[in-house]
């Protein structure tokens, strides 16, 4: 009983999740993908066979190398390794992807929560400001970004997704918020004493932490993809620094030529989106309390 | 002024103002409470009972609605003009109020035991492992079977009569002195709203506690209630105790109430059930004089020209009629 009853009277959230999950095949899956993906990157400087940035001597004849033996991806223009640029890039995209994410869920979140609970005059700021930022385009907002901050870099990546992205997470939960809202069981927790915070933070919140798990699988893969369009720009991370996004821009000049150029970073970059596509599926079919035994 | 009255709704006065013109939901409604006292509010849907609940907790959504007019005394002091602040620390601790939609007047994403002991934490100071065990404590009180482990269930995990439990649970965790009950019954099977509405009177009478009953459920009424207050087109139209408003019906509109409800009498032939005829005014456009008139089956002309007052007819018994 003493055991179960910390664990029941714990902080609400973490209540949350407890309780036994239903293991989808989603959830594995999506893990599965990730966890590979996460480890490739996490190890990528024991796993990598060259040095990413090393040009070998007698460039010539190592130069846009097609797949082979000692170089499973084959090799760039200057003849680096691609397999090892790959691994190298991994640690970057999904770098960005993760802290973007992070950064931007709990500004959504807020952002989300007061609009939809205050409504009225809160809500019209609120919801227009994230209206113009949805509106205009984040490419532009890039190239400006970029050219205030003089350098683009890791940095100026992470600074312009964050300007942009939070829209998504401050709609969607102001959706949810908007119909919580009236939920009877907020009015029963009002005319029992409960006040704002305690609405907001302690009920609406929680009954919102699904959607938001969700959300954040989905961001961390919509991250990535921006990503690689900022690099494909030449607007993302700069050499010697790799991401998946600066490999298909370099590639991109001989695609017809050289697909393998685009082709093996393309299908890292599919293949995590994917993962994260997975598992936010599976995570949204399983965080329903409804469907907890 | 009604003496040792735990609540005293004085002339209270509940518009919304909508696109279309000013709604009078409640308007002028005096009813009192005392301690340990059963009040009944009757009336059809739309007569203003929930308005008057709601404004007594000062829970009605402005905008569009406010209160216009009047005073609400509790135990002293006039609810309407509490800080909002110290208005919170009585809502949920001096008086609650239950809802009628057990099924999702609970939050879906804790536990029942959770959320009971939420709301004690909030209200007292104390450790979360004390507000658990009385919260285990309470839902044994509204007698849950066993509590100690239903506390860890989720709302979705239980009947609809096991969640309005966990309803009263929350709103009588902390000891209130009045309990507003608003169609706590309605939602649920005939055979558990009975075991509820025992529960309620059982745990009125081991708290001391004053419950304002609201239905238009008349069977609930002749069970429970010491009092009933008989409200039409947000006005008291009737005010009696139980017995007298039973037995001897002043207002045309009470007298319909009860012929509307089916009588079981050995020997007697069934009659046919009498309904009131027409529909309940809109309350935008209503008539000058008494509410009632266009679908009194007693109206005579006088019933027209002005609204008449409720005055006492005998001792403890007021209408809202000239005929009475």
């Amino acid at each position: 009983m003493s055991e179960g009853a910390r664990r029941g009277t714990g902080r609400s959230v973490r209540g949350f999740f407890s309780g036994k999950w239903q293991w989808s095949l989603g959830i594995v899956l999506g893990s599965l993908i990730l966890l590979f993906s996460g480890v490739m990157a996490l190890l990528s400087t024991l796993l990598a066979p060259y040095d990413p940035t090393r040009i070998p001597e007698g460039l010539q004849g190592f130069s846009l190398l097609p797949p082979r033996g000692d170089h499973w991806f084959g090799t760039d223009l200057l003849g680096r390794d691609l397999l090892s640029r790959v691994l190298y890039g991994a640690r970057i995209s999904l770098l960005i992807g993760i802290v973007v994410e992070l950064v931007v869920t709990p500004i959504g979140v807020i952002i989300g929560l007061f609009a939809g609970y205050f409504g009225g005059r809160m809500d019209s700021v609120l919801m227009r400001t994230t209206d113009a930022v949805m509106a205009f385009p984040a490419l532009v907002l890039a190239i400006a970004l970029t050219a205030v901050l003089e350098q683009p870099g890791l940095l100026s990546v992470i600074i312009v997704l964050t300007a942009v992205r939070w829209t998504t997470v401050a709609r969607l939960v102001r959706g949810q918020v908007l119909s919580l809202r009236e939920a009877e069981h907020i009015a029963a927790i009002v005319a029992l004493g409960a006040g704002k915070g305690r609405i907001i933070f302690r009920h609406l919140l929680p009954n919102c932490l699904a959607l938001i798990l969700v959300a954040m699988t989905f961001g961390v893969a919509s991250n990535i993809l921006s990503e690689a369009g900022l690099g494909f720009l030449g607007l993302g991370v700069q050499p010697p620094m790799v991401s998946w996004g600066s490999l298909l821009a370099e590639g991109a000049v001989y695609l017809t030529v050289k697909p393998w150029l685009c082709v093996f970073p393309g299908l890292a970059i599919t293949c995590t989106v994917l993962g994260f596509h997975v598992l936010g599926d599976g995570l949204r079919d399983v965080l329903d309390p409804r469907l907890r035994s | 002024m009604r003496n040792g009255s735990l609540l005293t709704v004085q002339d209270l006065r509940t518009h919304f103002f909508t696109g279309e013109g000013v709604v009078r939901a409640v308007d002028g409604v005096t009813l009192s409470v005392r301690p340990g006292e059963t009040l009944g509010l009757v009336g059809e849907s739309g007569c203003g009972k929930t308005v008057t609940a709601l404004s007594i907790l000062r829970l009605v959504p402005d905008p569009p609605g406010r209160i216009v007019g009047g005073t609400i005394c509790f135990d002293g002091r006039d609810l309407l003009r509490l800080p909002e602040e110290e208005m919170r620390s009585i809502r949920g601790c001096a008086i609650s109020m239950i809802f009628q939609e057990p099924m999702t007047s609970l939050n879906p994403v804790f536990t029942v035991g959770e959320q009971v002991a939420e709301g004690i934490r909030h209200h007292q100071k104390v450790s979360r492992r004390e507000a658990w065990d009385r919260a285990v404590e309470v839902l044994r009180r509204v007698k849950i079977p066993d509590p100690a482990r239903r506390a860890y269930e989720y709302p979705h995990q239980l009947s609809g009569g096991l969640r309005q439990r966990v309803m009263i649970a929350m709103a009588l965790a902390l000891g209130p002195r009045l309990l507003i009950a608003d169609e706590p019954t309605t939602a649920l099977d005939v055979t558990i709203q009975a075991q509820i509405i025992e529960l309620l009177t059982g745990l009125q009478e081991e708290m001391q506690m004053a419950v304002i009953l609201i239905t238009h459920d008349l069977g609930v009424i002749a069970e429970t209630a010491d009092r009933v207050v008989v409200m039409y087109a947000g006005r008291v139209v009737e005010e009696a105790s139980a017995e007298q408003l039973f037995e001897t019906p002043l207002h045309p509109y009470t007298q319909g109430l009860l012929e509307s409800l089916p009588k079981l009498e050995a020997g007697k032939r069934h009659r046919r059930l009498t309904a009131i005829p027409g529909l309940i005014p809109n309350l935008l456009d209503l008539p000058t004089g008494c509410k009632f008139a266009p679908r009194c089956p007693k109206v005579v002309g006088d019933c027209w020209p002005t609204e008449p007052d409720l005055r006492e007819v005998r001792p403890g018994h007021w209408a809202r009629c000239i005929l009475a």
